[in-house]
């Protein structure tokens, strides 16, 4: 990455990369130290990430948060076994630290491995999936006011990936619902909206039709609503959250769901707020694993230009900072963020303005430095 | 659309139409049907059958589907499915899909004047297949706490349903067909249904064939749904992308839906909702209805009455202040059907005195 990067605090830390050829966007763990030191990675990455995790860390410097980098590369190997994996030490840093912060990740059609998301997913069990959807002040969409989370079961449901060729012809998917996950998924979710101050927690289903599984996975929540009775709980069709998300989007808080519908829903409410760009995510893994990601693709045309939009990675470790606990830096790169938003003063080129994201991510580190 | 030939019209001239009522909105709406149609003498005899949705046999469903096979078409409304019955106890109305292969659902989406939604110009033909998929209610327990849902593909079906779209997509002039899938992820059962796509576009070279992700497909839909053309997609998605349309263009009140099978046809409304907050306080909105009974007049070959009823419809539309409450007006349904009737008195041929 050799973007002309005109912040002041490059200087000597960053060690320009030249461009790998099939190197896959590295997350970085990292772990909360008391020391208030930065140490800055670069990483080695080709596609969009690369530009926008160089934004965050140089951000991270203006706000001064207690955060040490460690960059791990998630290139999936063969493990001894046969198995592919990711590289073991990246998943001992992980196992330390169990923060994560991830740029996107894309598997090329002929790898030959699974998809990178799919095995990380299934390394730190990374049940559930939480998408906070808020319309951006300075963003139009034609959705004003949206304000709610959707809360995906991400490791069973539809895409248990198991098929089947019963006969030539007749394809079988199965969808699986275990107790066991439904009631993982519903108990995060209601700590999740107690935890940030929500007032219902609304489960989307089907199970007029699918009276089994989507049955079970119901009875779960309900089951888990009981010891929640500060939260209101709701139960709504999948059809119906669908017609009246998109004429209505003010009456949802949190949604919580499996997964197909989660998928569906999550990017719904993105489109909602103005795209894969601006949205954040984050996955949450049992034993404390969380990786906050941006959800957008690798974007190979714009890559390396200085041209990508650092929001949704922004406000994705923004997300990171809560769940640590650093309300406080949080909150700062927030506001900087959307007061930068607000004033169209100076704006990437998708949210309509001409501006290099060097420049943006510039504009953003001095609002929080002036805010100190 | 389908190859399906009308029965001929017997006892003087009339065509004998099942009507099922349904729950919720459905009895008063399709009520009103019956109102216009005889204000309008619509050639058309209903014949009701009732279906208790509270009983746990399946006498009620089974009189219904034998009464829609002799008539050969049916109009009806929602019929509700308590879902904490055992899942022996199957939703009526997929019941009465499958039983009778009504294997293409078409909704036909468009931005009305008289309506004030968020996106404009939004003009759209959903697909969706009917009877299989994530519908087939095959659904097994195997341990305690660990339940499977089997979903189906098959490649006669999705070949159907292609075709019926293309088909469709020709008649109709329009230029291009979307395939919704997830093949990225159930790579059998969704890659199936896009490989049977291809296959049937690859005989209509002048119609566009794309494909795209469902999760896309509903992000592109709140962002700029005027790409959009035709789509055609397996059952589950068709029902997402189906209400989303749907609540773009102003609400479950607006569109009609029709149902068509080899041999029958059945006509509802397109979200298939009850309603049951709003029944019997003469606030539903009769559009959606209205519309359908129209689409129904269209398959028994009756245009001119189609086309009479339509039109007093969509001048209603416009005038504002008669917009039941979902649409964010004040007009109760009541005023709304009469202000259809006084229309088709003024431009349609013979009406009946209205008493």
């Amino acid at each position: 990455v050799d973007s002309q990067v005109t912040c002041p605090w490059r200087s000597n830390l960053v060690r320009p990369r030249k461009h790998i050829k099939n190197c896959y966007a590295t997350y970085s763990p990292f772990q909360a130290t008391s020391s208030v030191e930065i140490i800055m990675f670069l990483f080695n990455l080709q596609e969009l990430a690369g530009e926008m995790v160089l934004m965050f860390s140089l951000f991270s410097v203006s706000t001064k948060a207690p955060i040490q980098w460690e960059e791990r590369s998630v290139t999936a190997i063969k493990g001894p076994s046969g198995r592919w994996m990711i590289p073991p030490e990246a998943k001992e840093s992980m196992d330390k630290s169990k923060i994560g912060l991830k740029g996107p990740l894309k598997t090329p059609i002929a790898a030959g491995h699974p998809s990178m998301n799919l095995l990380l997913r299934k390394t730190f069990d990374l049940y559930a999936n939480v998408r906070p959807c808020a319309s951006i002040e300075g963003y139009k969409t034609p959705y004003d006011d949206v304000n709610l989370v959707t809360i995906r079961e991400n490791t069973e449901g539809e895409y248990s990936g198991i098929e089947h060729v019963i006969v030539n012809g007749v394809v079988q998917s199965i969808k699986l619902i275990t107790e066991k996950a439904s009631k993982r998924i519903a108990e995060y979710a209601f700590e999740y909206a107690r935890n940030n101050q929500r007032i219902s927690v609304t489960a989307v289903h089907k199970a007029n039709i699918m009276r089994m599984s989507d049955g079970l996975f119901l009875r779960k929540c309900r089951e888990v609503a009981e010891n929640y009775k500060d939260i209101k709980f709701t139960e709504m069709y999948l059809d119906t959250v669908c017609l009246n998300m998109v004429q209505d989007p003010t009456q949802f808080d949190v949604l919580v769901m499996p997964n197909l519908y989660g998928d569906i829903l999550s990017d719904l409410c993105a489109g909602l707020i103005g795209g894969l760009g601006v949205t954040p995510s984050g996955n949450i893994g049992a034993n404390g694993v969380a990786i906050f990601e941006s959800v957008h693709g690798t974007a190979p045309d714009i890559a390396g230009k200085d041209l990508a939009n650092p929001t949704a990675l922004l406000l994705s470790a923004v997300m990171m900072l809560r769940h640590m606990g650093l309300h406080g830096y949080a909150k700062k790169i927030e506001m900087a963020c959307f007061d930068t938003i607000r004033d169209k003063k100076v704006l990437t080129k998708d949210l309509g303005g001409n501006s290099k994201c060097s420049e943006f991510t510039n504009e953003i580190c001095r609002r929080v430095q002036d805010m100190d | 659309h389908c190859v399906f030939q009308p029965p001929p019209a017997k006892y003087g001239g009339q065509h004998t139409v099942t009507l099922i009522p349904g729950d919720g909105i459905g009895p008063e709406l399709l009520n009103h049907v019956r109102e216009v149609f005889r204000f309008s003498c619509v050639p058309v005899d209903f014949e009701v059958v009732n279906v208790n949705s509270s009983r746990a046999d399946e006498d009620d469903i089974n009189n219904a589907i034998t009464a829609i096979r002799r008539n050969g078409v049916a109009l009806k409304g929602n019929i509700e499915t308590n879902h904490t019955m055992p899942p022996s106890f199957k939703s009526r109305n997929n019941l009465m899909r499958t039983s009778l292969d009504l294997y293409a659902n078409m909704m036909h989406c468009q931005s009305l004047p008289g309506v004030q939604t968020r996106h404009k110009n939004i003009d759209i033909i959903i697909i969706r297949e009917n009877t299989e998929g994530e519908y087939s209610s095959l659904e097994h327990e195997s341990v305690s706490g660990v339940v499977e849902s089997l979903k189906i593909i098959t490649r006669l079906n999705s070949l159907r349903i292609a075709d019926y779209a293309f088909r469709l997509a020709r008649e109709k002039g329009r230029r291009r067909v979307t395939a919704v899938h997830k093949a990225n992820i159930m790579k059998l059962g969704d890659g199936l249904f896009l490989q049977c796509c291809r296959e049937v576009a690859s005989g209509y070279p002048d119609i566009t064939f794309d494909s795209m992700i469902v999760d896309n497909t509903t992000m592109q839909l709140v962002c700029k749904p005027q790409q959009f053309d035709v789509m055609v997609m397996p059952n589950l998605y068709g029902n997402v992308v189906s209400n989303v349309c749907a609540g773009l263009v102003g609400g479950p009140g607006l569109v009609p839906g029709a149902n068509y099978g080899r041999d029958y046809a059945m006509f509802e409304t397109a979200t298939r909702n009850t309603g049951k907050s709003i029944a019997n306080k003469n606030i539903a909105n009769p559009t959606a209805m209205l519309l359908a009974s129209c689409l129904l007049l269209d398959h028994l070959k009756l245009h001119e009455y189609a086309t009479t009823i339509r039109n007093a419809i969509l001048t209603t539309m416009n005038e504002t202040r008669l917009h039941t409450p979902d649409i964010g007006g004040q007009g109760t349904t009541s005023e709304v059907v009469q202000s259809i009737m006084n229309i088709i008195q003024k431009t349609g041929p013979r009406t009946v005195a209205y008493y």
